[in-house]
């Protein structure tokens, strides 16, 4: 056991990158960002150039992944695709973060009336099905890219809420949070330093498996039309363009498909394998693992 | 009321609601404890003994409905706002919880920990808090402060951690500090050491000390005067050594006599027939008459017993105070 402070992170790192499948969505995941920020330069071609003399062509050295309809480029709008997809996860999941875990804080520490309210709130938010409460917040708010990101950020509010209220509701029934009490720290100053450390590895965990579902939403809100409007690429749009090709030409619909499914899975595997590693029973198993070896 | 007494409870009540009704667990209790002194508060599990000390510290749980005039260095607790209240406790009085596993935060420095309280009543900025860290750890007995200051509770020892702890409560010199069956956690060498350590920061500190043990051995070298504690009253209470020596209740009596006494050669430890009474349905007289070895009449099922002195400044509720024969000693 290393005598270091930081143990524990430095340990799940560690841990992490002995996990085959962790690596292997980490290296996905890399490239999304990547493909993310530099997908515009690295596309070898621009967007929306159209060019009727190449439509629907199959994939080829020009084109790896084939041009659409109008004679696009699959591989350039799938790579500038990516932007649009990891932004709305990353907007839309940090809104469901700040919102879902302060309610979660409050309704956890603070507990009864106030408790019943927020957590009766999230369950009612809950109740709905994903999508078709994504489609009721955009229908009221109009589509758009913003929009998307603030509908999908409602709709995993709940799960964030309800993940930190159970943290909240266990560990403020440790002896160190009732000291601080005694100590007369405030409920803020407590919630701050003492709880919401206590909690980070179910949140670090949940904000992965998140960012998951929130990119497959904004590909079903794109598809539904509801996402970001044409001529901008989304995988979700692109899947529904190319739906009426399948026949004819797979390419359209298999490559932002397979976006859409790397991505996830990557989110996924990381995910699990942060669970793995950040639960402390899990984390015996592990260095147990690792003593093995 | 002398300006010396630093914490006084008065006609302290908790009651609890439940789902089965209300629960009296501190009915009517009076001590208090001057600046320098040790009073111990000894019973056994639901006496009323930690309930009794966190009611009036304003830390007694949202169920509880509690009644009382509590002082704390003559101020008035519930005449204070809450935040006010908690100003006034995190400022002059220290705890000490009995699990040092679990009264540290796994996340968080020990020095940070320690310096958090000096941090929020003292106003020291983070730089001037570690260093206050460090002389505390260093007042505590924990070798090579500067090192430790930076640790982890789980890098340090369970004795090394109730250290830590008492370090925390200590940080911003109380009035009073309050030790919850600090030792009980403990092995029986590290034990001896911290209560050695609170007897000797006590000397230098002047601090009065509040001490709930169910502990008598740690009791007799330790506090100056003690309140046995039994179903939310306190049955016998005075000087510790008469309260030793003569025991005048026959609950006093027979936790002396249970106690090991490892020079007798006994194959069978001494008990107390029976288990305490459930606060939730308290008899209407003498609580601990259905375990009684004295039980006297009916009057004690039927009559509460007052608190009646047997000597100076030391008091007993029972209608049958054993005689001071001197046969137990």
């Amino acid at each position: 056991m290393s005598g270091n402070g930081d143990s524990t992170s430095r340990r799940a790192l560690v841990a992490l990158g002995r996990d085959p499948l962790a690596v292997t969505g980490g290296v996905v995941l890399v490239l999304l960002v990547v493909a993310g920020l530099a997908g515009s330069w690295l596309a070898p071609a621009g967007i929306n150039e159209v060019n009727v003399d190449r439509m629907l062509q199959p994939p080829s050295w020009a084109h790896p992944f084939g041009t659409d309809e109008i004679g696009r480029d699959v591989l350039s709008r799938v790579l500038v695709a990516a932007r649009v997809s990891l932004e709305v996860g990353a907007v839309s999941v940090g809104i469901a973060l700040l919102v879902g875990v302060t309610l979660g804080l409050f309704a956890g520490y603070y507990q009864g009336w106030l408790d019943n309210i927020l957590m009766r709130c999230m369950d009612v938010l809950f109740a709905f099905p994903v999508l078709l409460l994504a489609v009721a917040i955009v229908a009221v708010l109009g589509p758009g890219l913003r929009t998307a990101m603030v509908a999908i950020g409602v709709v995993y509010t709940p799960i964030f809420a309800r993940v930190t209220r159970a943290g909240v509701l266990s560990v403020r029934e440790q002896v160190f949070v009732r000291a601080a009490v005694a100590t007369g720290a405030s409920d803020l100053r407590i919630m701050r330093r003492h709880v919401l450390p206590n909690i980070a590895a179910p949140l670090i965990v949940q904000t992965s498996l998140s960012l998951a579902f929130a990119i497959l939403s904004e590909a079903a809100l794109s598809f539904l039309g509801l996402g970001v409007p044409p001529p901008e690429p989304a995988w979700g749009r692109m899947l529904y363009d190319g739906r009426g090709f399948v026949t004819e030409a797979w390419w359209l619909g298999f490559f932002p498909g397979a976006a859409i499914f790397l991505t996830v899975l990557a989110f996924n595997l990381v995910g699990d394998a942060l669970r793995d590693v950040l639960d402390p029973r899990q984390l015996t198993v592990s260095e147990a693992r690792r003593h093995a070896g | 009321m002398t300006d010396e007494t630093v914490l006084s409870v008065a006609d302290l009540t908790v009651t609890i609601g439940t789902r089965r009704g209300a629960a009296r667990a501190v009915a009517g209790v009076d001590w208090s404890v001057r600046a320098g002194q040790t009073l111990a508060l000894v019973g056994e599990s639901g006496s009323g003994k930690s309930m009794s000390v966190l009611a009036a510290t304003g830390l007694a749980p949202r169920a509880a409905r509690v009644t009382g005039d509590v002082r704390l260095l003559g101020t008035d607790l519930a005449a204070l706002s809450a935040a006010r209240r908690r100003r006034m406790r995190g400022r002059h009085v220290g705890f000490v919880f009995q699990d040092p596993m679990t009264s540290l935060n796994p996340v968080l420095t020990v020095g940070r920990q320690i310096g958090e309280a000096s941090e929020v009543h003292l106003g020291l900025t983070r730089r001037a808090a570690r260093a206050r860290a460090i002389e505390m750890l260093e007042l505590v007995g924990i070798p090579s402060a500067a090192d430790r200051v930076d640790a982890y509770p789980h890098q340090l020892s369970g004795g090394m951690r109730q250290r830590a702890v008492i370090a925390m409560a200590l940080v911003c010199e109380p009035d009073l500090l309050i030790a919850d069956e600090p030792t009980t956690a403990l092995d029986v060498t590290t034990q001896a050491q911290i209560v050695e350590l609170v007897a000797d920061l006590q000397r230098r500190l002047g601090t009065a000390v509040v001490w709930i043990s169910h502990d008598l051995g740690v009791v007799a070298g330790l506090a100056d005067t003690v309140a046995v504690m039994y179903g939310g009253r306190i049955v016998e209470q005075g000087a510790v050594d008469a309260v030793f020596a003569e025991p005048a209740h026959p609950y006093t009596a027979a936790l002396l006599a249970a106690r090991p006494d490892p020079d007798a050669n006994v194959t069978e430890l001494v008990t107390i027939p029976g288990t305490p009474p459930s606060p939730l349905e308290l008899p209407e007289g003498c609580a601990f008459w259905p375990r009684c070895s004295v039980r006297g009449d009916s009057r004690c099922e039927r009559e509460l017993p007052p608190l009646v002195p047997v000597s100076a400044g030391h008091q007993v509720r029972t209608f049958y105070p054993r005689q001071p024969t001197g046969e137990d000693r």
